[in-house]
């Protein structure tokens, strides 16, 4: 162990993506709005993170802090650290510098998120010649190839357009694009949505390829916590703005202990499982509005196992068992 | 990971550029179609508006000109209009593809003659007004979109606006009487009216100057009206474009906002304006009518204006004409152009 | 809703829910800065046109009985503006003047919203060569450039009050004719319309029931906009001499200042205050309609 140089494993311990902290809230008309509060989390070389929770939860809030890129009017507390940068205070020469080169994103909808007007060669080759200046044409083309090819794309395809792709094909070349300045984290948020499910399974082979094989960081964002299952390391579940629950993506799926990730669970059936066949679990009611939170626990109005002790207070984020924080007073109660 | 790969390169085999020219040709075809049915309706509406709608023609276009039931009738027979109505129709679509607009009642010379003659003038007029309102439009658009809400936006939208309400002759009567006449101390620099003076020299560059400065008020006119149409329109097309996902991709790649703005928002606007400007074009050439009429510029409009009191129906209806099928044509060429700068109407 | 309300036929509450849509519209219109000058400055025309004869003695439009000298300038003998060529009051003109305005402007717009709504309904709604053709049409429309067809269609059908409002309503349509089947194209496709129809609603209970009260609020906004066109349309053919003679409107007043050359001789408050009244009430519905529209499609919101 000695032989191990000391910066060897220190680089080895510090996480690419570190959120300490991370509250977001915007300012609205009608008063401010907790969208995400208090989120811990940290993403290290070759791991892969899910993070998962219903539309509205804070998710793709806090997506969009990571480079900051959240609107005008929300406002960023506690700590984002990008490779040990925090990017909520770094300049903007510097915060430029390391969008997409150190950590890029694989944007929800891909159809949205390419330009509808420009071949997507050109807007894979936009980041590297903003990133890699002296880089010359050739290899610029070269590598936007490459890229096409690492993804299962020809490198003719580049010449197309987005509305000449098919729903999986764009989601590759998102993927690419994310690749091209060979970031060491990478953000997935919901890579999958809206593709059909051969689709989704291709693509999520391919995340997971990518990651053996360059070993950069990767947290993808989902609602369907059986896709996070498939391909993560550790899966942390969402829930009003805050993480209700944390552990292997295994030990969430197959043994939840918060009733929202037991929910979560359930609402995506397995196959080959009698009891979720018979008795489809779901959740009933609808996520609370961010400004009236409910008191206590913010699940407790949905939750089929609340009692009136779970209205008292916000039950703290605590660690039942090694590596698995959960956020419910009733853990371990029958 | 091979079934992948085959999978894309399945997607590839239908070369995108061959599928991608036959597309635009068939986007040029249908456009060249619609402009020919366009044509076409302006032709028929023509016949109808001067042959058909005014009942007995020779007496309303003769209104006031013929003593005589005798008088009626020769007119009759020298336009056709003692003919049923279908040998009129044949006899107007030969007389109007051939050339022959019939002859003025004012000038007795053939309406070709004069139009071709008077053609001038109103192209410069609307050229030169048309590019230099897109481009100010199009700049001031974009400032106001990118700046909403602020003061900047407030100011703009709001003299747009206020430009935009304004009958386009009013406000080169204004200009008229502020730079030409001359307001308190304030001596009038430009002429009057008119596209020459009496004593320039045809040929010479003084001539061409002198032509220039007789363009200034009429085109200052144009321009501050339909830059505020056009300034509009960009406005609400950037407006479209700004909360777009793709701006968010390109601000994450790293890109300076000034650049996420130029090569992705505000190209990308541009492609609707396109095609708004150049429905407004009718408007450009309607108001350049009225301008000339102000200002006394011999073009088309002018023409038309004066046509009106006698009313000279023949030079009426070889403006209404040619105005109309020039406009058709604009817009058919703005709409090619649209066609090669937006990749999505080729599919 | 809830077992506590009162039964209610789905007549009353259609009524109930159109009450309430009218009553939000109102209360984001009132937030609507532009919009509520705007039609501050309509109602103050609107009230000017309605009470000209109390406002000003309907006889100061004779010329054979004006008062004042040739273009007696603002404050001289007594009158606010000055006179015009004939000796009248440019204060009475401009009032007596506004109700020729508007009144074009208005009921040419009704016009060009009958023909606009029905063609854009139809050549929406129903498929086949018939609205294919009605498209087609409304397409060709377009492109004529406004004035030159104006001109002719005046000029052919002789000047009056009534005239000018039907040449400016039958060529000011195609637009709204466009907006209208585009709405009634993305409205035909909603689920709501679709269930209808797969329960058997016939086409005019369709139309009737769904896509028209849909499509009206657009109508609304859209009628606003195209009344500040239909007012400048009046004035520049009343300025081109193509208004009815008889009637003083402020295009004719304009008409008369450019004839008697008052720009060059000075004469500005024959020239101004007629166009300013033009270029305010056409602001006035601008914005109005501008208001409305962003009221009515959410996709405008926040501009």
């Amino acid at each position: 162990m000695s032989a191990v140089p000391e910066t060897a494993l220190s680089e080895r311990t510090e996480p690419l993506l570190d959120l300490r902290d991370v509250t977001v809230t915007y300012r609205t008309s009608e008063g401010p709005l907790p969208a995400v509060r208090g989120v811990n989390l940290t993403v290290a070389p070759g791991q892969v993170v899910g993070l998962a929770g219903e539309s509205g939860c804070g998710k793709s809030t806090l997506v969009s802090t990571v480079l900051r890129l959240q609107p005008s009017g929300a406002k960023v507390e506690g700590e984002v650290l990008v490779l040990g940068q925090d990017v909520q205070t770094v300049g903007w020469g510097a915060l430029r510098a390391l969008r997409w080169a150190e950590a890029s994103i694989v944007f929800q909808g891909a159809l949205h998120s390419l330009n509808p007007v420009q071949r997507i060669g050109a807007q894979i080759a936009e980041p590297i010649t903003v990133h890699e200046p002296d880089l010359g044409d050739a290899a610029v083309q070269r590598r936007v190839e490459e890229l096409l090819e690492q993804v299962g794309l020809p490198g003719a395809r580049k010449r197309a357009y987005p509305h000449q792709l098919s729903g999986g094909q764009r989601q590759r070349v998102m993927i690419a694009m994310a690749l091209a300045c060979r970031p060491q984290l990478i953000v997935a948020d919901e890579p999958t949505t809206a593709l059909d499910v051969m689709v989704q399974a291709q693509i999520l082979d391919l995340l997971r390829d990518l990651v053996r094989d360059l070993g950069v960081g990767l947290l993808i964002i989902s609602h369907d916590l059986s896709v996070l299952a498939d391909v993560c390391d550790r899966v942390l579940v969402m829930y009003a703005g805050r993480v209700v629950e944390s552990g292997t993506a295994a030990q969430a799926f197959t043994d939840p202990l918060h009733p929202y990730t037991a929910a979560l669970s359930g609402a995506f059936p397995r196959i080959g499982d009698p009891a979720a066949r018979y008795a489809p679990a779901g959740l009933a009611g609808d996520p609370p509005d961010p400004r009236e939170l409910p008191p206590g626990c913010s699940f407790a109005p949905r939750c089929p196992r609340a009692v009136d002790r779970c209205t008292e207070a916000e039950p703290p984020l605590l660690e039942v068992a090694p590596g698995r924080p959960v956020a419910c007073i009733r853990v371990g109660e029958p | 990971m091979t079934d992948l790969a085959a999978q894309g390169a399945d997607a590839a085999h239908t070369p995108a550029t061959v599928g991608r020219r036959r597309s635009y040709g068939r986007y040029v075809l249908g456009k060249v179609l619609g402009s020919a049915g366009s044509l076409a309706f302006v032709l028929v509406l023509g016949f109808f508006l001067f042959r058909v709608l005014p009942g007995d023609p020779a007496r309303t276009l003769g209104r006031g000109r013929f003593r005589t039931e005798a008088q009626l009738e020769e007119f009759r027979a020298t336009y056709g209009l003692d003919q049923p109505l279908p040998q009129q129709f044949l006899t107007y679509l030969k007389n109007t593809f051939s050339g022959d607009l019939g002859v003025s009642l004012r000038y007795r010379v053939p309406v070709s003659d004069l139009i071709l003659d008077r053609l001038w003038p109103t192209l410069l007029l609307v050229g030169i007004a048309t590019l230099l309102a897109t481009v100010i439009g199009v700049y001031l658009g974009v400032i106001s979109a990118w700046n909403r809400g602020k003061a900047t936006d407030k100011v703009t939208t709001g003299t747009t606006l206020t430009l935009y309400s304004m009958p386009e002759w009013w406000l080169g009567l204004l200009l008229i009487a502020a730079f030409a006449v001359g307001m308190g101390p304030l001596p009038g620099i430009f002429p009057t009216g008119g596209l020459h003076s009496v004593d320039a020299e045809p040929g010479t560059i003084g001539y061409v100057g002198d032509t220039a400065l007789h363009l200034v008020l009429p085109v200052l006119t144009l321009v501050l009206v339909y830059l505020a149409d056009f300034s509009l329109i960009m406005r609400s097309s950037l407006l479209d474009e700004i909360g777009e996902d793709y701006l968010t991709t390109a601000r994450a790649k790293g890109l300076r906002d000034v650049v996420v703005r130029r090569r992705h928002a505000v190209r990308n606007a541009l492609l609707p304006t396109t095609t708004l400007i150049a429905l407004s074009i009718g408007f450009v050439v309607s108001g350049a009518i009225t301008v000339e009429t102000v200002f006394s510029i011999p073009g088309l409009g002018l023409l038309a204006t004066e046509a009106l009191t006698i009313p000279d129906y023949w030079v009426l209806q070889g403006t209404f004409l040619v105005t109309s099928a020039g406009v058709i044509l604009a817009n058919l060429l703005a709409n090619l152009v649209y066609g090669l700068l937006d990749p999505r109407v080729r599919s | 809703m809830s077992a506590s309300t009162p039964a209610l036929t789905p007549r009353q509450v259609t009524r109930r829910r159109r009450a309430d849509a009218v009553r939000r519209s109102w209360a984001s219109f009132r937030s609507h800065r532009s919009g509520l000058f705007g039609l501050a400055l309509l109602t103050f025309f609107l009230l000017v046109a309605l009470l000209a004869p109390l406002l000003a003695d309907g006889e100061g439009l004779e010329v054979t009985k004006a008062t004042g000298g040739v273009l007696e300038s603002p404050g001289s003998g007594g009158y606010v503006l000055g006179t015009d060529e004939n000796g009248r009051s440019i204060v009475t003109l401009l009032i007596w003047g506004s109700r020729i305005s508007l009144f074009v402007g208005l009921l040419a717009t009704v016009i060009s919203m009958v023909i606009g709504t029905l063609v854009g309904l139809m050549s929406g709604f129903f498929e086949g060569w018939p609205a294919r053709i009605l498209y087609r049409v409304t397409e060709w429309f377009l492109v004529i450039p406004f004035i030159p067809l104006a001109i002719v269609l005046a000029t052919v059908l002789g000047r009056s009050l009534i005239n000018i409002v039907i040449v400016i309503g039958i060529t000011g349509w195609a637009s709204t004719a466009m907006l209208i089947r585009s709405q009634t194209l993305s409205i035909k496709e909603r689920p709501y319309v679709e269930r209808a129809r797969v329960l058997g609603a016939g086409r005019w209970h369709q139309m009737s029931r769904h896509v028209l009260p849909n499509v009206m609020p657009m109508v609304f906004a859209n009628t606003t906009l195209t009344v500040a066109l239909a007012i400048l349309a009046e004035t520049t053919l009343s300025f081109l001499g193509l208004g009815d003679p008889t009637r003083v409107s402020w295009g004719s007043m304009l008409e008369d200042a450019f004839d008697v050359g008052a720009m060059t001789t000075g004469a500005w408050w024959y020239i101004v205050p007629p166009g300013v009244c033009v270029v305010l009430v056409v602001l006035a519905f601008t914005l109005v309609g501008q208001a409305l529209e962003e009221i009515f499609n959410p996709r405008l919101r926040g501009r």
